[in-house]
């Protein structure tokens, strides 16, 4: 009986893991150019509803996900406008952006509570599915979100570490002064790594509704926001190290899901604690020892260079 | 041509000043407010007049909006308590579930105790629930572990859980099968309502509270002791000022005040302890602390003028067929207006 159960995890754990690593490598773009959104939370969100509610009038979910992705990038740009045109205060933004969130989603999702969508396909090739053990579980049955989020942290990881325009961001990230100096536009540079890190989180959002779920509720994303933000330190601000954070926390939620299934003794309350309880030591144990590795100027505004 | 005496009076008085400033804000932010309802379809103008006349046109819409008052007064002193310090307690919301959880557990685990003990107990334990919950992340804080700010985010999510847990779970009430919830509370332990309204002795306390919160700001040392650890910690630690105790300790009575307002909401206006007690006291409780700065009387302005805001949820959800949560979309667009019209100076850390 153990088996199907570590199957199950693990089909689980890919499949809640995806969001998880989209929005961990959107946020990593964003911080890596020194700047923190805590409402990351909202913008997931968002992606959730825009993407359920164009699905569900439209009947195209690969419409509904283009709508979340453009959806995640124009908050971001919001928010770009209050942090990097503004100068406002980060962490108040983000926390805006978060209430933002949380009523812009409300408003559009709730004309479409209870409609039934086709989601993103899900197939399985056909030499994975006659493996042992495979063909009586989930294991290997994708959307095409989860078959590409590895190639698409690599290629995070090749935008920000093997191309001028990544080169240009983490300057931004270290010293915007240096990164003018050098003849960078720093508030540019921002502006593009907001845009395409919300671009991700939208998809993060639409991937919970348009696949894991298949419904629209209000406040669905239940703190996955915040986990990524967690895991973004985890991964120390690295797109390939963040694969293994996004199948951890997913193998968590997957666990206790597998476990309520199964129909377990504990509490489904108490298990559903689980991420958050991991969340938090997984910031004890490393938070303190990985503040080196965050980019120098993450949080500050760049006033100008004077 | 020298100033007019009104003139000079309007730009001396800075209560005044704020006043027309935060009422300026307040009118742009509901014109855009307005403008995204008309692009979802809906009425603004009816919804801002069903919302003015269900809660100012008359006595009672007025003595509710005192009812939801008192938790915003108590969340919103909980964050400006600790931000004296420069520490960001965004777990408002969790601390309160969990001072209404452990004040719960004080009333039904001494059903039959006289009031003159239960009331102090049940109010006590409220403190502590919120209190300890506030306190795990100014510990990791102070051995500089673990940021606050998300660390009191995350345990948001917890408290509910523990609270839905207790009434799932043991402390069900068999007689209300149908909706999970603990059974009521005996009558010792429930404050005392006023006018024959929802009106109940945890307003008075909130305004105790907020009496409190000025007294140690502007007569106490230890309100110079945190502004030197908010202004400067490494100084305020080697002038011999306890940076690190200060840190937990100013958490834990943050939580705990927190924590008072769960109490007033399970003994105050439920009766007994359910699940979605707070329609988010505990962020927007951060938001009025935050606009107003931390400063006791502009607390008491916005929490009144958050409370007429938030009713508008209401008015939404009732007479326009919106859910209470698209009211966050006005509290963003506040903050959006001030955050954008303020840049602050210096690191945001």
């Amino acid at each position: 009986m153990t088996t199907p159960l570590v199957l199950g995890v693990l089909a689980g754990a890919v499949l809640s893991g995806t969001s998880l690593l989209y929005a961990t490598l959107g946020e990593t773009i964003v911080e890596r150019s020194g700047i923190v959104n805590l409402g990351l939370e909202g913008l997931l969100l968002i992606g959730a509803s825009v993407g359920f509610s164009v699905t569900a009038a439209t009947g195209n979910a690969w419409l509904g996900l283009a709508a979340a992705a453009l959806a995640g990038g124009l908050a971001n740009a919001l928010f770009g406008w209050l942090v990097v045109t503004r100068m406002a205060n980060q962490l108040a933004s983000g926390l805006a952006m978060m209430f933002f969130g949380f009523g812009v989603s409300a408003l559009v999702g709730a004309p479409y509570i209870g409609s039934v969508i086709v989601g993103l396909p899900k197939w399985r090739p056909a030499w994975l599915a006659s493996l042992p053990w495979v063909e009586s579980t989930t294991l290997f049955n994708y959307d095409l979100l989860t078959w590409v989020a590895i190639p698409a942290a690599t290629f995070v990881w090749w935008a920000l570490f093997r191309t001028r325009w990544g080169l240009g961001v983490r300057a931004v990230g270290e010293s915007p002064a240096a990164a003018f100096a050098a003849g960078r536009n720093p508030a540019a540079l921002q502006y593009q790594a907001l845009c395409s890190g919300g671009v991700l989180a939208g998809v993060a959002g639409a991937h919970l509704s348009l696949s894991l779920t298949l419904t629209w509720a209000e406040y669905m994303t239940a703190g996955r926001g915040f986990i990524a933000i967690a895991l973004v330190i985890f991964s120390k601000w690295h797109p390939l190290r963040a694969i293994v954070g996004a199948l951890l926390f997913g193998g968590t939620e997957a666990l206790q899901l597998q476990l309520q299934a199964r129909g377990s003794e504990i509490s489904p309350f108490l298990l559903e604690m689980a991420p958050y309880l991991l969340t938090l030591v997984v910031l004890l144990a490393w938070g303190g020892s990985r503040r080196l590795a965050a980019p120098a100027s993450l949080g500050r505004t760049f006033y100008g260079s004077d | 041509m020298p100033e007019s005496r009104l003139a000079a009076t309007l730009r001396n008085s800075t209560a005044l000043r704020s006043m027309l400033r935060y009422s300026a804000i307040s009118l742009t932010a509901l014109a855009v407010f307005a403008a995204i309802l008309l692009l979802a379809g809906k009425n603004p103008l009816k919804a801002y007049v069903d919302t003015f006349s269900y809660t100012l046109a008359n006595a009672y819409g007025f003595s509710e909006l005192l009812v939801r008052m008192t938790p915003l007064l108590l969340t919103a002193v909980a964050v400006a308590l600790p931000s004296r310090l420069g520490l960001i307690n965004v777990g408002g919301e969790g601390q309160l579930y969990m001072g209404a959880w452990l004040a719960s557990a004080g009333a039904l685990l001494f059903p039959g105790a006289p009031r003159w003990a239960l009331l102090p107990l049940v109010a006590v334990m409220g403190f502590l629930g919120g209190a300890l919950f506030a306190a795990l992340p100014g510990v990791l804080r102070a051995a500089k572990l673990v940021n606050e700010t998300i660390a009191t985010l995350l345990l948001n999510y917890i408290a509910p859980l523990i609270v839905s847990y207790s009434i799932f779970g043991p402390w069900r009430d068999p007689g209300s099968s149908a909706y999970p919830q603990s059974p009521v509370f005996p009558e010792a332990a429930l404050l005392t309502s006023f006018f024959n309204t929802r009106i109940h002795a945890g307003l008075f306390l909130a305004l105790a509270v907020l009496g409190a919160y000025w007294l140690l700001l502007e007569k106490t040392h230890w309100g110079v002791e945190m502004r030197a650890i908010g202004g400067n910690a490494e100084a305020a630690q080697r002038l011999g000022i306890p940076v690190a105790a200060w840190i937990v300790v100013a958490l834990a009575i943050g939580g705990g005040i927190a924590g008072l307002a769960g109490m007033g909401e399970v003994m105050g206006v439920h009766g007994r302890l359910r699940q979605g007690l707070s329609p988010g006291y505990g962020f927007t409780g951060f938001l009025i602390a935050w606009l107003a700065g931390g400063r006791p009387l502009g607390i008491l302005f916005m929490a009144f003028l958050f409370a007429i805001i938030t009713s508008a949820g209401d008015t939404l959800q009732i007479t326009q067929g919106l859910p209470y949560a698209v009211v966050n979309i006005l509290l963003a667009v506040i903050l959006f207006i001030v955050l954008a019209r303020r840049p602050m100076r210096g690191a945001s850390k």
